[in-house]
């Protein structure tokens, strides 16, 4: 009864997880002082955000590789927004950054959705088109710290029961696709439709559209943590997070999302960040260069697959075919 | 896709004719986007129309078109391999790290050739073997190869290749035809017998349309599969010699990116991203356009960046379009 009751693969994570941390504090006990292992979730926190939105779409048999440069041209608009306007309040700058980064996914759901284009082309052109348009409008310079209001660098930073705002976003966030997942119609038919494209039309779903809602979620969570990321480090400029798609694939992977679909939770995907958080965190601590970190989070994606097939589930598939060949 | 409609399908009782199929055919309409461009960019600059500037603008397309033609193979038969950027700046990070050991031209061509053939083995081990997506596999290898590569240089570069082994990427065999074209028109002349005229290119076109059925007509889809791997490999081989050979030094941030200009080049080229369909030709001409138009943004001072929008609009827009086309066709229709 007890192995049924406690998810096998969110265990074996977490119990990687506190090995690490055992092991790193078996050379440096400051790194799991409370007030360092916060310092740790928040630096995860955006990483924590995009993954769950990641999560999403990979569950419904695609893939967002533009997640990054959504957060970059998110990112460069509040910034710049915030330059010409300085006394926009904070709530009118999330808002216009969850509504900008919607908007980007919904243009990725309507090219996978109406036109039936594979999700991995769509994104890939999306994702260069995104980080030029950030050329085009910035002209290439950058939106420093001395540019930026207190404010709208403070958010992110404001300290509110002992954890910063950022942790916060990333906390409810969980909480938010957590209950989504489980308790309602959308999670169950994201699920659904990975699990099985064909079943889920004859149980009434709309393949194509649940799919669109997953990368307009992942867009919208993008947007948010775009405007987050560029007040937190205080600096908006062309490359921002570059790069960082491929860490949150590989947060999901690494959290047992299964990449051919329909099987994943919120709990794999928060733990796999927090692994790859706790990987960052730790290497300059035990005196790792962090030109490692790309080749660990590399490793990491390939073990992880290879260990999902080992679990025993049925083959990979090749995702860029599409679920259903017309009938 | 989820409206399930019941197709009828139209067979015609006579084929149209070769001429009139060649003309109608995406290499034609891709060819003539190609003299259009040429003219246009005539007009627009001075200086496109000379001998040595069109020489130098072809390398804007020469090392990704030798990866082009081996993606091609690759995708026709349903598979994907993001990670050929990244096996460029390994295998140059290995040739410039043999040049700090003394190793000369020869050495440092075996080499760079074998990391290309070993990084394709490494993907098709984990392809084929492990029975992964590739995807997913190759996106991993990306981080894993290019990590490897910051690993060994971090924000140093690899200089000092001897001289003879700038022949690859600068040399010129006569006038204004380079080295580069050389091999270009060899590897595009390979593959086009290789896919179109042989059996083990009838083997990619039926594994990419369905690889059970191709199973039981007996063909071992694996094995097929994992050539495809390794060629794909060896050819960013060939391309990390030229572009080391070209730009004289490593870093590790080399070829950033390139894996979506070669995929961009090959779906331009008419290659169905799904599988099943595309040929070499077709790849050949969108190599053309597509250095074509980045040379002629080039001498209108349009900025790389700005260059990797248009790259993304081709992207989805060649694979957008003819489909806008059939769904406004069917509406004209019902």
């Amino acid at each position: 009864m007890l192995p049924r009751l406690i998810p096998v693969r969110e265990t074996v994570l977490a119990a990687a997880i506190l090995l690490l941390l055992i092991l790193v504090a078996s050379r440096f006990s400051g790194f799991v002082a409370p007030a360092n292992l916060v310092n740790v979730f928040n630096d995860t926190a955006p990483l924590i955000i995009l993954a769950l939105g990641q999560m999403v779409v990979i569950m419904t048999r695609c893939i967002d590789l533009s997640v990054a440069a959504n957060l970059a041209l998110t990112g460069m608009v509040v910034a710049m927004i915030n330059v010409a306007m300085p006394d926009l309040p904070i709530p009118v700058i999330l808002a216009i950054a969850v509504l900008l980064g919607s908007v980007m996914g919904a243009i990725n759901g309507m090219l996978v959705w109406k036109l039936a284009i594979p999700p991995i082309v769509v994104t890939l052109g999306t994702m260069t088109i995104f980080r030029g348009i950030i050329f085009l409008i910035s002209d290439g310079k950058w939106v420093n710290s001395h540019e930026m209001s207190a404010a709208f660098t403070g958010f992110p930073r404001a300290v509110v029961l002992g954890l910063p705002m950022m942790s916060w976003v990333a906390i409810a966030a969980v909480a938010l696709f957590g209950v989504m997942m489980a308790r309602t119609p959308l999670g169950r038919s994201i699920i659904a439709v990975g699990g099985n494209p064909h079943a889920a039309v004859y149980t009434g779903i709309n393949v194509g559209k649940t799919q669109f809602i997953a990368f307009l979620l992942s867009g919208a969570l993008a947007g948010l943590t775009g405007y987050l990321w560029v007040a937190r480090y205080a600096v908006a400029y062309v490359d921002i997070a570059g790069g960082f798609e491929l860490e949150v694939v590989a947060a999901c992977v690494i959290g047992g999302i299964s990449i051919a679909g329909g099987i994943g939770s919120v709990g794999g995907a928060v733990l796999g960040a927090l692994f790859l958080g706790v990987v960052k965190n730790a290497m300059p601590v035990v005196n790792i260069s962090p030109f490692w970190q790309l080749a660990i989070s590399g490793s990491a994606i390939l073990i992880a697959v290879a260990f999902n097939v080992r679990a025993g589930r049925s083959k990979g598939r090749i995702i860029l075919k599409r679920a259903e060949a017309p009938s | 896709m989820s409206d399930i409609a019941v197709q009828t399908r139209h067979v015609p009782d006579r084929l149209n004719s070769r001429a009139f199929r060649i003309l109608r055919s995406w290499e034609a309409l891709l060819l003539a986007v190609t003299v259009a461009i040429f003219i246009v960019n005539s007009f627009a600059s001075p200086y496109f129309l000379n001998a040595w500037n069109l020489s130098d603008a072809t390398f804007n397309f020469t090392e990704k078109a030798m990866i082009a033609f081996a993606m091609a193979l690759l995708i026709i038969s349903g598979e994907i391999d993001l990670s050929v950027a990244a096996i460029i700046a390994l295998a140059s990070t290995a040739m410039g790290l043999a040049v700090q050991y003394g190793a000369g031209t020869p050495e440092l061509v075996a080499i760079g050739l074998a990391v290309g053939l070993l990084c394709g083995a490494f993907n098709a081990v984990f392809v084929t073997i492990l029975g992964l997506p590739s995807i997913v596999v190759t996106i991993g290898t990306m981080s894993l190869f290019r990590g490897i590569s910051y690993i060994i240089l971090g924000d140093e570069a690899f200089r000092g290749y001897p001289s003879s082994f700038a022949w690859f990427g600068q040399g010129y065999i006569y006038w204004v035809f380079t080295v580069e074209m050389l091999l270009f028109v060899i590897i595009a002349v390979i593959y086009g017998v290789l896919l179109h005229k042989t059996n083990f290119g009838r083997a990619v076109y039926a594994i990419g349309n369905n690889p059970t059925g191709a199973l039981f007509s007996g063909i071992r889809v694996q094995r097929v599969k994992f050539i495809l791997f390794l060629l794909t490999g060896l050819m960013s081989g060939v391309a990390a010699i030229c572009l080391t050979s070209r730009l004289g030094s490593t870093r590790p941030s080399i070829a950033q990116g390139m894996e979506l200009e070669v995929v961009t080049m090959v779906v331009l080229g008419g290659v169905n991203i799904l599988g099943g369909s595309g040929s070499i030709p077709g790849v050949v001409i969108a190599a053309f356009v597509m250095g074509l138009v980045t040379f002629g943004l080039g001498l209108l001072n349009v900025p790389g960046i700005v260059m990797s929008i248009f790259i993304g609009l081709l992207l989805i827009g060649v694979i957008a379009l003819p489909r806008l086309w059939a769904i406004a066709a069917q509406s004209r229709k019902a």
